[in-house]
C-alpha cells in the first residue's frame, strides 16, 4: 500500500511538471529548447533557495526524472563543491554533479548516431 | 514601395506558415502530456527501486544516478529508432520535459545530420538544443556557487 502511495505521488508530481511545461507550450508557443532552458534555471533557483529538497523528498523520481532535477543537480553540485572546495567549487560543483549525466547522454548520441540513419517521417 | 511589397509578402508567407503548422488539440494534449511524463516518471522510480533491491550496498543517491544515466541511455535508443518521435507528437510536453527529452535533444539532431559528416555533422549538431541548456545550467550554477560562497 505504502508502495502504490509513493507511486502515485511520483506519477503526480511527474505528471504535473509536465504539464505545466504543456501549458507553457499552448500559451506562449515557445520552443522546446526554451522550455528546456527554462526549466533547469526554474530548477536551480528552487534548490538554490531550498524549496527543491522538500518536493525531491515528497516524490523521489517525479522530481528527479522531469529536467528540473536535472538543474537542481547543477545548484546543489555547485553549493557542495563551495562547502568542500571554496571558490573552485563553484567552478568545478556543478559539472562534477551532472557529469554521469551528460557524457552519457552525449556518448549514446555519438554511438546511436554512428548506427542508425535519419528515416523520412511519416506523420 | 519596394520595401512595402517586400513586407507584405512576409506577411503572406506568415499567414502561409500559420496554415500548415500542426494546430495543437490543447485539452487532449494536456491530459497526454500529464500522463506520458508521469509514466516516465514512475519508469525512472520503478528502476531506482529494482537497482536498490537488486544492489542492496546502493545508497539512494547512487541509485538515482544509474537510473538517469539508464533512462538517458534507453530514450537515446528509441530516439535512434525512431520511436521517440511517435510518443512526441501526441505527448508534447510530456516527453520534453523528462529528462529522456533532454537525451532525445543530442541524439535527434546527431542521427539527422550524420550525412553532413562525423565531425561537422554528428558532432556539431549533437548540441543545437542541447547546448543552450548546458550553457544556462552552468552559468546559474556558477552564480549559486558565487552566492553560497559570499553570503
Amino acid at each position: 500500500m505504502e508502495m502504490f502511495l509513493t507511486y502515485l505521488k511520483v506519477f503526480a508530481v511527474g505528471g504535473l511538471i509536465c504539464l505545466l511545461g504543456q501549458i507553457l507550450i499552448i500559451k506562449t508557443k515557445i520552443t522546446s529548447s526554451r522550455i528546456l532552458v527554462l526549466f533547469v534555471c526554474i530548477g536551480a533557483v528552487l534548490e538554490a533557495v531550498g524549496l527543491y529538497e522538500p518536493i525531491a523528498n515528497f516524490a523521489k523520481a517525479g522530481a528527479t526524472v522531469p529536467i528540473t532535477g536535472f538543474g537542481r543537480s547543477l545548484a546543489k553540485g555547485a553549493i557542495q563543491g563551495v562547502k568542500e572546495m571554496g571558490f573552485l567549487g563553484a567552478f568545478a560543483g556543478g559539472l562534477t554533479a551532472t557529469a554521469a549525466g551528460i557524457t552519457c547522454a552525449v556518448v549514446a548520441a555519438f554511438i546511436f548516431g554512428l548506427i542508425f540513419n535519419s528515416k523520412t517521417k511519416k506523420f | 514601395m519596394k520595401k512595402e511589397k517586400h513586407l507584405s509578402r512576409n506577411e503572406q508567407y506568415n499567414i502561409y506558415v500559420e496554415a500548415k503548422i500542426p494546430k495543437t488539440k490543447s485539452f487532449p494534449s494536456l491530459i497526454y502530456s500529464f500522463l506520458v511524463g508521469g509514466v516516465i516518471c514512475m519508469i525512472g522510480q520503478g528502476i531506482n527501486d529494482g537497482l536498490m533491491a537488486i544492489f542492496p550496498t546502493m545508497g539512494q543517491e547512487e541509485a538515482n544516478s544509474w537510473m538517469l544515466i539508464i533512462l538517458i541511455f534507453i530514450a537515446s535508443l528509441l530516439t535512434g529508432l525512431g520511436w521517440y518521435d511517435r510518443i512526441g507528437v501526441f505527448a508534447g510536453a510530456g516527453s520534453i520535459v523528462p529528462i529522456t527529452g533532454f537525451s532525445n535533444s543530442i541524439t535527434s539532431p546527431a542521427v539527422e545530420f550524420k550525412k553532413e559528416g562525423i565531425i561537422f555533422g554528428l558532432c556539431v549538431k549533437m548540441f543545437s538544443v542541447a547546448g543552450p541548456v548546458i550553457v544556462c545550467g552552468l552559468v546559474i550554477s556558477f552564480i549559486t556557487g558565487i552566492i553560497y560562497l559570499f553570503f
